[in-house]
């Protein structure tokens, strides 16, 4: 199953397999399979069936799985967060009688400090990014492009495996000597760097730099490997801009990544050895604390961030890019209509990325950077607020006029429109220098980045589930429970997030363990509304148990799924489901774009990609078009 | 299902409620709550009570307005869209790819408002970071950020920091006001240029943020950073640690006094030296070794400030 590159002097694309050089027939459009594509045998040993599996479909799953799991850990992290932003130092159920029994009881508050650096890193490192990318990226990218498998199926494998040193560094961090990391997932030095500085940089720090890096090699392997995928491995007749928006977005995440992603493994490497082997990228010349040593030679605090933010803003979009592709296929399925302004959404995204890596100084206007950089990274910040806003007009023109079927998956996706633009335009606040002044480190931008990640990549990833749930399990989930979740999970969101954005504007300080210590937070109505965040945030979590029961009720009692359950267009659905080992008997050759839904002429409202239509239907297409 | 519009509507327009409600109560606004000395009641100042933090609001709220406005505008179209065009049976759905047209405006109109607000942005952004609008004239104070503590060393007699007599407070800051206002109201004195203080860190990074002067500027280990900014109320506030810092993070406050005028708060920095430095007997103890900076730094090039 070795993926040897074919030497073929055409540079045709190719099904993975044997360096046959001979027999290609004629190319049949671009990106053209050879037909005498080797399938290859499932393997029977369930430890290479279900656990070192090299099938992309496979890999997706378990992705999924452990992107789900880590989704409870970090979705409880954030309770114990908002239990004592709420009622702080109170006793917290179960935890105060037995972890914190000698503190009599309360959350020590470096503790809290762990809490939602963790819920940060775990939210953002190990489930957003694996879930979107790692689960939907890998198990869609061959479907919707109709090929057997990924470019590399075993560096897809290594890209899922070189995940679980990353899951086992992050869990033991919370064993080590001083407890797991507690620098904020953006670990700034010097808080990161020294052992004095607070208990979470004793040992938990180093845990912390370790699981990241691994994450970022797993990462960086799905990246090679679904840029790889794409380029070559499409079946005929599907032209770049006959893909569907999930495989562009995919596509151009992936691009993303593998240009971000050096920057921040240098970074991290850099601050490894700042804490372990002596050297000072990071601690400011001279710098001495207590009686210890003064550093010699050294470096500076803000370079981390520098370097950081030049992985992680691009990051905030490999995080949205994905939710914003699959959000795109799910509202012109429902709508029973084309997606509104394909091309322009394509370089909507392309847009975003391009601009995604001028506009990290955003995150550093008040850091101490020279201030005339803040206001260059203030325009660039602002240009990037264009590409999402023609992004939600096309949304919005899509269901316009469309015939819109309220699934479960439909609502979610609406959900990800309507929320994305709260933070979308939240976030043109903080992109102003000035105003950004009064509410950088407040609870404004843990509002902001919410919405993007909640309201946005977690509604995204709930409407991918239930839509693609059919396709890979094979049985349905129960749509009313489906909308039942929906509706309780956007009311609590709202509930726990909104009111973010007041107290952040009030002045309110992110990660701080007791608001009351200030006088101005003390009053009744931000601790009022603190307690009603963190009500709603209960609720928010329990709200996940219904998803919970669906899930794996459907996973074995659900009703079995048709082939195409949503009449969609696209290539994943004219395969079985769940799809065979081998994904299509034939490859399947594809005539128009992913979103001729309405066609005039025809009778059904839905034109799936592989069905060929008489040239009247056609020119009729074209006509109605424009 | 038109429920799901109204429902959505429901969501949009209690969200929208909130921003209405706000402005109305001063614990769901922009902070303007201080004390006035000694007396125990907060007050609420009806708008930030610094110039500078009044541009901001300024800004703040034209921002404020112009996403309200989208805001509305998208929530509107999206409730229509899902109430108008729900699934009914015989309809068929408008088969369209889109619209140049349409493209271009809503291209062309985000990009103009999104250009305006950057431009508006920036006289403010230059007067209150940009270095060459610093203002001139001598320093109140070097605050110095350390886990979790707020010290501030105010020039001592010789009139220069960094040196024995330097008089050294923590977590108790003290400047004066900008205008000094007599019983009637009446401007009396203007200070003319903003208060000028030199922001350091002896180990994390820490941030120092004047909620109700809207001033934020990160304190970082080797820089040393000069901040300006004013106040013309008198009274107690709070100045806040932003930048996360370690287990004490939460608990970095301090007090923060601005003084009436300059006679009053000269009043109180004599106050603090004879406290800091007489022994008892009426005789100052300058040089004393409380009074040297409890970490000074051997490079003379990150102690700054004194030469400005």
């Amino acid at each position: 199953m070795n993926p040897t590159p074919q030497s073929e002097p055409h540079g045709h694309a190719l099904a993975h397999g044997h360096g046959d050089a001979n027999g290609h027939p004629a190319s049949h459009g671009h990106g053209g399979h050879d037909e005498h594509d080797h399938i290859h045998a499932e393997p029977t040993n369930p430890l290479f069936k279900y656990v070192f599996s090299i099938d992309h479909k496979v890999i997706g799953i378990q992705f999924l799985f452990t992107g789900l799991i880590f989704f409870v850990l970090g979705g409880l992290l954030a309770l114990l967060v908002r239990w004592q932003l709420a009622w702080p130092w109170s006793q917290v159920p179960i935890l105060s009688q037995t972890a914190w029994a000698e503190f009599g009881g309360q959350m020590p508050p470096e503790v809290y400090n762990k809490l939602f650096t963790m819920h940060g890193t775990i939210m953002i490192f190990f489930v957003i990014i694996p879930i979107l990318t790692g689960a939907f990226g890998n198990f869609l990218i061959p479907l919707m492009i109709g090929a057997r498998d990924m470019a590399f199926p075993k560096l897809n494998m290594y890209s899922y495996w070189f995940m679980w040193p990353a899951f086992i560094c992050i869990t033991y961090s919370f064993f080590v000597n001083g407890g797991s990391a507690e620098a904020g997932w953006t670990s700034y030095p010097p808080l990161a760097s020294f052992s004095w500085s607070t208990p979470g940089s004793n040992e938990g720090q180093t845990w912390w730099l370790l699981a990241l890096l691994f994450a970022g090699v797993s990462s960086m392997m799905g990246s090679v490997n679904y840029l790889t995928t794409i380029l070559t491995m499409r079946a005929p007749g599907m032209s770049l801009f006959r893909m569907p928006m999930t495989v562009w977005a995919m596509f151009i995440t992936a691009i993303l990544q593998a240009f971000a992603l050096p920057v921040l493994t240098a970074a991290l490497a850099m601050q490894l050895m700042d804490r372990t082997l002596g050297t000072n990228f990071f601690p400011p010349p001279g710098h001495v604390v207590a009686n210890s040593a003064p550093v010699v030679g050294g470096g500076q605090p803000i370079l981390w961030q520098h370097l950081f933010w030049f992985y992680s803003h691009p990051a905030v979009y490999i995080m949205i890019l994905p939710a914003m592709g699959i959000v795109s296929d799910i509202l012109s399925t429902f709508s029973r209509k084309p997606l509104f302004g394909y091309k322009p959404m394509v370089f909507a995204i392309a847009g975003i990325a391009g601009l995604g890596f001028i506009v990290w100084g955003h995150h550093m206007f008040q850091s101490g950077m020279n201030p005339y950089l803040g206001a260059t990274f203030m325009l660039s910040t602002m240009m990037i607020a264009l590409p999402s806003a023609i992004k939600t007009f096309n949304w919005l023109g899509t269901m316009w006029g469309g015939r819109i079927q309220f699934t479960a998956a439909m609502l979610n996706a609406m959900a990800f429109v309507s929320m994305f633009v709260i933070g979308g335009l939240s976030g043109i606040f903080m992109a102003a220098t000035p105003i950004d002044m009064h509410i950088h480190d407040t609870y404004f931008i843990v509002a902001h980045i919410h919405y993007v990640l909640f309201g946005g990549s977690t509604f995204g990833i709930f409407a991918a589930l239930y839509y693609w749930f059919p396709k890979m399990f094979g049985r349905m989930m129960n749509e009313t429970l489906g909308k039942i979740h929906f509706a309780l999970t956007f009311l609590f969101f709202n509930g726990t997030f909104f009111l973010m954005h007041i107290i952040g504007m009030h002045g309110h300080p992110r990660r701080i363990a007791d608001p009351t210590v200030y006088e101005y937070l003390r009053g009744t109505g931000v601790m009022g509304m603190n307690e009603f965040m963190t009500i709603n945030a209960l609720l928010l979590g329990a709200t996940q148990l219904i998803l919970v029961w669906n899930f794996f009720y459907s996973l074995f009692y659900g009703p079995k799924a048709p082939n195409n359950p949503w009449n969609a267009n696209t290539l994943e659905w004219a395969t079985t489901s769940p799809p065979p080992h081998y994904n299509f008997l034939p490859i399947p050759r594809v005539y128009h774009g992913p979103y001729e839904y309405s066609a005039p002429t025809l009778d059904k409202d839905f034109l799936p990609q592989t069905e060929e239509v008489s040239e009247e239907t056609r020119r009729a297409m074209a006509e109605a078009a424009h | 299902m038109r429920l799901w519009s109204v429902f959505f509507a429901v969501m949009s327009v209690a969200l929208l409620g909130i921003y209405l409600y706000a402005p109305t109560n001063p614990e769901w606004w922009l902070p303007n709550t201080y004390h006035t000395l000694g007396a125990h009641e907060p007050q609420v100042a009806e708008q930030s009570v610094a110039a500078l933090g009044r541009e901001v609001d300024h800004l703040f709220m034209i921002v404020l307005w112009l996403t309200g406005i989208t805001f509305v505008l998208v929530s509107v179209v999206f409730c229509y869209v899902a109430w108008k065009f729900g699934d009914e049976p015989g309809r068929k759905s408008t088969y369209t790819h889109g619209s140049t047209t349409l493209e271009v405006v809503w291209t062309a109109v985000p990009a103009l408002i999104l250009v305006f607000i950057a431009v508006y942005q920036l006289s403010t952004w230059a007067h209150i970071k940009y270095r060459s609008n610093a203002p001139s004239g001598p320093v109140l104070a070097e605050v110095t950020a350390r886990q979790f503590q707020w010290i501030t060393r105010y020039a001592g007699p010789d009139g220069k920091l960094r040196t024995p007599d330097d008089i050294i407070t923590i977590n108790d800051f003290h400047f004066y006001a900008n205008e000094e206002i007599d019983e009637s109201g009446r401007v009396v004195a203007t200070k003319g240029v903003p208060t000028k203080i030199l922001l350091r860190s002896e180990d994390v990074l820490h941030s120092f943020f004047l909620p109700q002067l809207r001033i934020k500027q990160d304190a970082v280990p080797g820089l040393t950073i000069p901040v300006w900014f004013d106040a013309d109320r008198p009274g107690e506030y709070e100045l806040v640690c932003a930048e996360l810092c370690g287990w004490g993070h939460y608990k970095m406050r301090s007090k923060m006094v601005v003084h009436r005028n300059k006679a009053e708060f000269e009043q109180w920095l004599a106050d603090q030296q004879k406290r800091q430095f007489e022994d008892g007997t009426g005789n100052a103890q300058v040089g004393s070794p409380e009074s040297s900076p409890p970490n000074s730094n051997p490079d003379p090039t990150t102690t700054g400030g004194i030469a400005e």
